[in-house]
């Protein structure tokens, strides 16, 4: 560190003897063994009918299972986070009416089944056989039957977006609420509109938060779309797959044939939450290419010699980091 | 060295400020002309930068007047009866007034030159070259042309500030708050900061500074005003009060600061 140790010889470096950690080795044996266990199983017990699981994987039901799986957890996905958006703005609200009615969502569709909500939505046709729009007790503007509007695609989406956006406005409620209020005041400062500091500078710092739950139930809506058939909706994974259980009386290879989809479904959506969570991450989670090459900086500081040179920038505020 | 013009650009009367039933500020008048640098000191909690924030209504104004520029801050003055300002109005009021915190508050989630275009392109509508190079002109004169793509958490604290200084300056505000800008510091990074702002009060900027630094206080204030229990206690040229302070209170303070 000081200059004068620079100019002696090389330090020798600590030769320690490490700790022994016997218990590691038992645990893999145990593990590594059990592991070769099932292993085993899985090819030798004929009751797992793998041949049927590879004449099914790419069937046509069973693809299209997935593709209207996808449809649902994307579609109702959409739907819940743009509700949450809405919601959690509202219940942030100086206008009383906005808080009230937001806490009343969420009350409601986080209070009761999503299996419920599904078969409501389901029977919404039998509840209300018209849609009609029109002054309270006055004229009507314009009618719709209920279920050419209210398909069991539709009403599938509605009951577990509705029912998400419940969940999804509470995370996104405590994602605003873990933004400091600094940048409310600094934003305010610069003379910026609510709906401005909002999108702008509140949003985009709380999405850090939001996103890791979020990614948890986009996972969590993806199987609990298999819920559906309550509606009923039929084409989903888990309700292609069972079709074709009960058809050929081999449940488990069809089982296993869905988990495989559920699984590289769920796969693909980490990889995407991961890109989504490095976005949001810029500014906070980056490391200071500044810090990381010191020629750099010192050249920098070279060129600007007002900027004097500042070493372990990142020491400075390490409060910061932990924000 | 003071500018006197007809009218004085802020004009603070009979501020009172209740938080619950504390009494933060109790009647505060205070008058900053153009161009001037109104340096306030004083103990902590004696309010100084709960007054400060009202300037710019970050604090409501439970009783008194805050004008700025002869326009009433906050309110519309109907009849004799005040109105509350629309949320809209405030803004466009706030664009006026530079604010600079102690924290620095600078948006994470941008890098040093997005800090500084944000407001001029979202808030008043200038094209993105147009704001980019007076951001860019902004970084230099804070020294810091080096770092405009760097995110906050990649600067120093004395850098942070310097580019929230410069964010503030990017909306050309008739009016700077200084809320102790350099009290977050590292004391090694306190002179750079003092620098642009001595350079900022030569460039004639009218500067309201919250501080502790006696030294800035002296060598560029036009007037200091020493606050303590929600009152002003002595306000006067930095110089005798700092050399003759009149006041006990005002004694024992700076005895303990210098």
């Amino acid at each position: 560190m000081d200059s004068h140790q620079d100019s002696q010889a090389a330090p020798v470096l600590n030769k320690a003897v490490p700790v022994r950690h016997p218990g590691r080795w038992i645990s893999a044996v145990i593990i590594i063994g059990a592991l070769a266990l099932f292993l085993q199983s899985l090819f030798t017990n004929p009751n797992f009918r793998w041949d049927v699981v590879g004449a099914y994987i790419l069937d046509v039901k069973v693809v299209q299972g997935v593709v209207w799986t996808l449809v649902l957890t994307v579609a109702s996905m959409i739907l819940a986070i743009i509700l949450a958006i809405l919601l959690a703005f509202m219940r942030q609200s100086e206008n009383p009416v906005f808080r009230w009615s937001s806490w009343t969502w969420v009350w409601f569709f986080r209070g009761t089944p999503v299996y419920t909500q599904l078969i409501f939505w389901g029977l919404i046709a039998v509840l209300y056989p018209k849609i009609s729009a029109g002054v309270p007790f006055g004229p009507e503007m314009f009618s719709v039957d209920t279920s050419t509007v209210v398909t069991a695609t539709v009403a599938a989406i509605l009951g577990l977006g509705l029912n998400e956006s419940a969940y999804l406005a509470e995370i996104f409620r405590a994602g605003l609420k873990s933004v400091d209020q600094g940048q409310m005041e600094a934003a305010e400062a610069l003379g910026m509109g609510k709906t401005k500091i909002m999108w702008r500078i509140i949003l985009p710092q709380a999405m850090r938060v939001i996103v890791p739950p979020t990614g948890n139930e986009t996972i969590g809506m993806l199987k609990t779309t298999s819920l559906v058939l309550a509606v009923p909706f039929t084409l989903d994974l888990t309700f292609a797959t069972n079709a074709l259980a009960n058809r050929t009386y081999l449940p488990v290879p069809l089982l296993i044939v869905a988990a495989i989809w559920y699984l590289i479904i769920t796969s693909l959506l980490m990889v995407g939450q991961h890109f989504i969570e490095a976005y949001y991450g810029k500014g906070v989670d980056n490391r200071a290419p500044a810090t990381v090459n010191p020629a750099a900086a010192k050249a920098a500081a070279a060129v600007a010699p007002s900027a004097d040179a500042e070493p372990a920038l990142k020491m400075d505020f390490p409060e910061e980091e932990a924000k | 060295m003071t500018v006197t013009t007809e009218k004085p650009l802020v004009q603070i009367e009979g501020l009172h400020k209740y938080y619950g039933q504390h009494h933060v500020l109790r009647g505060i008048d205070l008058n900053v002309n153009q161009g001037e640098v109104s340096v306030v000191i004083g103990p902590s909690g004696s309010g100084k930068s709960t007054m400060l924030r009202c300037v710019n209504l970050l604090e409501t104004i439970s009783a008194g007047r805050i004008s700025v520029g002869g326009e009433l801050i906050g309110y519309r003055e109907v009849k004799g009866r005040l109105h509350d300002l629309k949320a809209k109005e405030i803004a466009a009021q706030r664009r006026e007034i530079g604010m600079v915190f102690q924290r620095f508050n600078l948006f994470p989630h941008k890098t040093a030159l997005q800090n500084i275009m944000e407001a001029p392109v979202q808030v008043k509508g200038q094209s993105k070259t147009v704001a980019r190079k007076r951001a860019l002109e902004l970084l230099d004169r804070v020294g810091l042309a080096d770092r405009s793509g760097h995110y906050p958490n990649q600067l120093s604290g004395g850098q942070q500030q310097r580019v929230a200084i410069a964010r503030a300056l990017a909306m050309d505000p008739e009016l700077m708050l200084f809320d102790e800008p350099t009290s977050a510091l590292d004391p090694e990074l306190v002179g750079d900061v003092l620098n642009v702002m001595k350079d900022l009060a030569k460039s004639g900027m009218t500067m309201i500074v919250v501080t502790h630094e006696i030294g800035f206080a002296r060598e560029v204030g036009d007037r200091l005003t020493f606050m303590d229990g929600g009152v002003v206690v002595e306000s006067g040229d930095p110089r005798e009060v700092l050399a003759n302070p009149q006041h006990p209170r005002t004694k024992e303070f700076l005895s303990r600061v210098l």
